[in-house]
Parts: structure tokens; C-alpha cells; sequence
């Protein structure tokens, strides 16, 4: 475990002083900035535009940051030859890999919730400065708690994205992994089509083989609840949980076989 | 020694360059203008299931924005100068609000608003109330239960299209759904069985005054202006009917002048009325916020 959390606090360090973290000042701008705009362009929707702005932002960056960083977890340590001086210490190649994703899994983590806390922030204050009638035409309070039902899923997907990407980089080049985890990420995003195959197809093989993959692809438009939790519509505990424990089966399958396939790799 | 002069030097070259840039990129504008206007007028995807795949998974952000799109478009053209408007006929407002409800079928809002502003006739809107009712019945699919869109629809029948019998029968169905105010069914009767009346008109706009919403609240506000200014056309004209041509024709102020009127009237915006010379005609002046009048509810159009 000790060795895991080393890991994992390096890697944060390091996405620090790569200056990953960066990105917080665009998205607070961005809020900022938009929150200052929309007011003149939405007749009278800012709020709801903020809420659907913020949490694409927290997705899209989080997105970046897991793929483009994900990627080059192993295949850096590889490249730089730095490897050897880490399997030559006490860690086991599993450990390495755990370590590995748990860094950037608090990298993300730490992003997500600065993210929200801006948010929030930003949502208060509209919520503050807004009349009482306005606000009585508001779906849901403008710091409505729900959010956070869709800022859980979208961290869940994100660990989910990052295990892909480490997955890919413990045996393909970045540019491959990068390739084959968005290729992944788009594919199951539209996965519920799969499921729905049978409606415009009559052949039973291809229904079945279509059902096969759509179980086999993960299923990423599960977790995007951002339209019903904006609309002040209810999203399920038990579907947050749901999903989240089936992002967390996934992970756990991803890394041991990420495992598997790095301790086969020959370093020398 | 010379790294600490050179990097001021260097800030003001970068600085002097971006203002160069700025300066060039202002005078081609002045010199080539693009025709930006006319390319906000393009919609380039216009099929709502294509824009679904397109947006990626950030359907509600990519509603917002033709939600934004929809606005801008009604207001550009509301607010162009006739002469130029021409061309300009609303033409984009139901197609970028067909896109936002597809892509956010829970938009309220955008079912709401073009249900008010895809009726109004032209100049104040592209006049399709047929398309208000399809964005209402796409907005009823996505949420059954609210009853504000079969009563738009209702409003839609009675007011635009003078269909008392559907606007009864739309009435009876918001009247039916939950959380439905307990006035629907006094509303839906009153359809069936009058055809409607100036009252009931100004019932429903009444309702439609207490919205949330700032722009529905304005437009309840001019169509209440409207329907007092008939009012006072009625008895204008009947004043106009009691004197008479003078002099071979009619003028505010040959009745004005017989002690008829005090002075010349106005309509509830404070434009005057005009009055036909030849047939005694009273209207709401073209130059007037409240022109163009509704073809009023129970009046062949």
C-alpha cells in the first residue's frame, strides 16, 4: 500500500509541475466570464446554461487531462528508460500500475472538486443576486445539492476513461493509446444503439452479436445524468450507485488486466 | 549581462506585432467586409438526430447555444427595419427550436416560446401557428404530464387559428393533468359554448401575465394593450357611425371640432388612431407597438 501511495503522489507532483492544474483558471474564467454574458443573450436561462456550461467544462477537461496524461504513464517511464530504476526497487509491476492510476485518479479528483467548488460559487452568487420571481420560473435552485448526483458519474467516467488509457499504454505507443481510447470513449458513448439493434434489424445472429458488444463496450452514456439534474429532474440514488459500482467492475477489470499484461512485458 | 534589456525589448516587439495585427486585421474589415450577417443565417445541419451524434454526449450545452442561436435570430428580425426585412421572414426560428428540444427534450422554455412567437403573424412573427402546435405536441411527447403545453396549444387553436371546438377540447385536456389550475375547466366550457368573447381573451392573457418569465410577461402585456385599444375602436366607431362624413370626409378633427371627441384619440401605447377619410374606418396606426392587431377571436379574419 505504501508503495502504491508513493507512486501515486509522484504522479501528482509531477501533472503539478507539468502544470495540469492550469486548467482551473480557464474554467474559472470561463464561468466567470460566461455568467457575465449570458445574462443579455439567454432571456432569462443563464442559470440553467451555467449549470450545463460548468459541468461540460469539468467532462471535457477531465476528458483531456485523463487521456492525454493517462497515456503517457507507462510509455514515458518506458521511454525515458526511468523503468529500470523503479522495478529495481521494492515494487512489483502490479503496484506500479495501481500507483500509476491512483495519482491520476487525485489529480482528477482534486480538478473535479475545484471545479464543483467554482461552480457552486458561481451558482450562489447568481441564485443571490436573482429576484425572488425569477427564481420562483427556475426549475431547481440555482446551488441545487443534485448537481452533485451528475458530478459523481462524471468522476466515475473519468476514472473509467483513465483506466482505458493506462490500459492502452502499458503495451501500445501514446499516439495508439490516445487513438484507441477516444476511438473507445466515442464507441461507448453511442453504445445504447447496439442494444437497440433489434428494432431495425431482423437477423438474430447480428441482435445477438450486437448485445455481446454492447455488454463487452463500456457504456459511457450511462453516466451522463447532466440534462435530467439541470432540469431539476429526479435521478435515482440507486441509479448513481448503480453505475458507479459498474464503472468501479470495469476499472478493477481494466487494471488487472493492464497488470497482466505489463508483468509479461521484458525490460531488457 | 544582456538577457535583462533584451526581454523588455522583446515584450514590446511582441506587444507591437499583436497591435499591428489588431490595426491590419481592423482596416481589411473596413476595406473587404465578409457579409458576416448573411452567414448567421445559415443553418448548416438542420437535422435534429444528425446534431444528436454530432454534439457527442453535450446535447444540453449544444441546445443552449441554438436556444441562444433562436433568440438572437427572432429579435435580429423583429427588430430589422421593414424595408430591409423583406427577405427576413423568421424563417430559421422553428428549425433552431426543433434542433434545441431534440437535443434537450426537456427545454421548457424553447417549447413555451415558440409556442407565443411562432403564431405571431408577420412582422412580429413568421405566422405558423401549425408549427407552434407540432413544437407543443413534441414537447407533450417528452413530458406527458404538463399541462402548460396542451395549454398552449389550446391558446394557440383560440387565438390563432379561431378553432373554438380543438381549443375547447385542448383546454379539457391541460384541465386534466396533474397540477392543472382548477380555471381550465371554466375555460374549456366557455370555449364550447360562446365561441369565445373579448372576456375570455383577456381572462387567458391575464394568466399568462403572471408567468415567470419576462418576455412572456411583455407579450401578455401588448395583447391586453390590444384588446383594450378594440375596445375603444368599437366606441370610437360608433361615434364616428353618430357624426358622420362632414365636408365629404371623416377627420379626428371635424370631430373634435364638433365637441365630439376632446381631442384626438390615441390608442393605449399613445400613438393615435387612424381614421379612414373615405369610410370612416378607426385602426391602430401602422407607426403604433401594437401594430399589427390581432384578427380578433369570433371576428371572420
Amino acid at each position: 500500500m505504501r508503495a502504491i501511495s508513493i507512486v501515486a503522489v509522484n504522479v501528482f507532483r509531477e501533472s503539478v509541475r507539468d502544470r495540469v492544474l492550469y486548467n482551473l483558471v480557464i474554467f474559472a474564467l470561463l464561468l466567470i466570464g460566461a455568467s457575465y454574458v449570458l445574462g443579455q443573450l439567454t432571456a432569462g436561462q443563464d442559470v440553467k446554461i451555467i449549470k450545463d456550461l460548468g459541468l461540460a467544462a469539468m467532462s471535457v477537461f477531465g476528458l483531456f487531462i485523463a487521456i492525454f496524461i493517462g497515456i503517457g504513464l507507462v510509455s514515458k517511464e518506458v521511454e525515458r528508460r526511468s523503468i529500470y530504476a523503479l522495478l529495481a526497487k521494492p515494487v512489483t509491476r502490479g503496484q506500479f500500475i495501481s500507483g500509476k492510476y491512483a495519482g491520476l485518479v487525485l489529480t482528477l479528483a482534486v480538478n473535479v472538486a475545484a471545479m464543483t467548488v467554482g461552480l457552486y460559487l458561481v451558482l450562489g452568487y447568481m441564485g443571490w443576486t436573482e429576484t425572488e420571481a425569477m427564481k420562483a420560473g427556475w426549475e431547481a435552485p440555482a446551488a441545487d445539492p443534485a448537481l452533485l448526483k451528475a458530478v459523481v458519474l462524471i468522476t466515475v467516467e473519468l476514472m473509467l476513461v483513465t483506466a482505458i488509457a493506462l490500459f492502452f499504454s502499458t503495451f501500445s505507443s501514446p499516439l495508439l493509446s490516445a487513438a484507441l481510447t477516444f476511438g473507445l470513449y466515442v464507441a461507448g458513448r453511442f453504445n445504447a444503439d447496439l442494444k437497440n439493434l433489434d428494432q431495425v434489424v431482423n437477423s438474430r445472429p447480428t441482435i445477438w452479436i450486437a448485445r455481446a458488444v454492447y455488454h463487452l463496450l463500456p457504456d459511457f452514456s450511462a453516466f451522463d445524468v447532466k440534462t435530467q439534474v439541470v432540469h431539476g429532474l429526479p435521478v435515482a440514488a440507486g441509479y448513481v450507485a448503480t453505475t458507479a459500482a459498474y464503472g468501479g467492475l470495469y476499472i478493477v477489470a481494466l487494471l488487472v488486466s493492464a497488470t497482466l499484461i505489463f508483468s509479461r512485458r521484458d525490460f531488457k | 549581462m544582456t538577457a535583462a534589456p533584451t526581454r523588455p525589448v522583446a515584450a514590446a516587439l511582441a506587444l507591437c506585432a499583436l497591435g499591428g495585427a489588431m490595426a491590419l486585421q481592423a482596416a481589411r474589415d473596413q476595406a473587404y467586409p465578409r457579409g458576416d450577417a448573411a452567414r448567421n443565417r445559415v443553418l448548416y445541419v438542420r437535422s435534429p438526430a444528425a446534431m444528436k451524434r454530432l454534439t457527442f454526449g453535450f446535447e444540453a450545452l449544444a441546445a443552449d447555444v441554438y436556444w441562444i442561436r433562436a433568440i438572437q435570430h427572432y429579435g435580429g428580425d423583429r427588430l430589422e427595419k421593414r424595408e430591409r426585412a423583406q427577405a427576413r421572414r423568421y424563417e430559421l426560428l422553428y428549425p433552431l427550436l426543433d434542433i434545441a428540444t431534440s437535443l434537450d427534450p426537456y427545454f421548457n422554455i424553447a417549447y413555451r416560446f415558440g409556442a407565443i412567437f411562432l403564431g405571431e403573424p408577420y412582422p412580429g412573427g413568421p405566422g405558423r401557428p401549425d408549427l407552434a402546435v407540432t413544437l407543443l405536441r413534441k414537447g407533450i411527447a417528452a413530458m406527458p404530464q404538463k399541462w402548460e403545453y396542451y395549454h398552449d396549444i389550446a391558446f394557440v387553436y383560440y387565438w390563432r387559428l379561431h378553432d373554438y371546438k380543438a381549443a375547447g377540447e385542448w383546454f379539457q385536456r391541460a384541465a386534466s393533468q396533474p397540477h392543472a389550475p382548477n380555471w381550465l375547466p371554466a375555460v374549456a366550457a366557455s370555449m364550447v359554448s360562446r365561441s369565445s368573447d373579448r372576456a375570455t381573451a383577456r381572462f387567458m392573457w391575464q394568466q399568462l401575465m403572471r408567468s415567470e418569465q419576462a418576455w412572456i410577461r411583455r407579450n401578455a402585456e401588448r395583447s391586453l394593450l390590444q384588446l383594450q385599444a378594440l375596445d375603444q375602436i368599437d366606441q370610437l366607431q360608433a361615434i364616428v357611425a353618430r357624426a358622420g362624413r362632414s365636408a365629404g370626409a371623416y377627420s379626428w378633427y371635424a370631430l373634435t371640432g364638433r365637441g365630439m371627441l376632446s381631442g384626438v384619440p390615441v390608442d393605449p401605447a399613445g400613438t393615435p388612431y387612424s381614421l379612414d377619410a373615405f369610410s370612416g374606418r378607426v385602426r391602430v396606426s401602422s407607426a403604433s407597438p401594437l401594430f399589427p392587431m390581432p384578427s380578433e377571436p369570433g371576428q371572420p379574419q
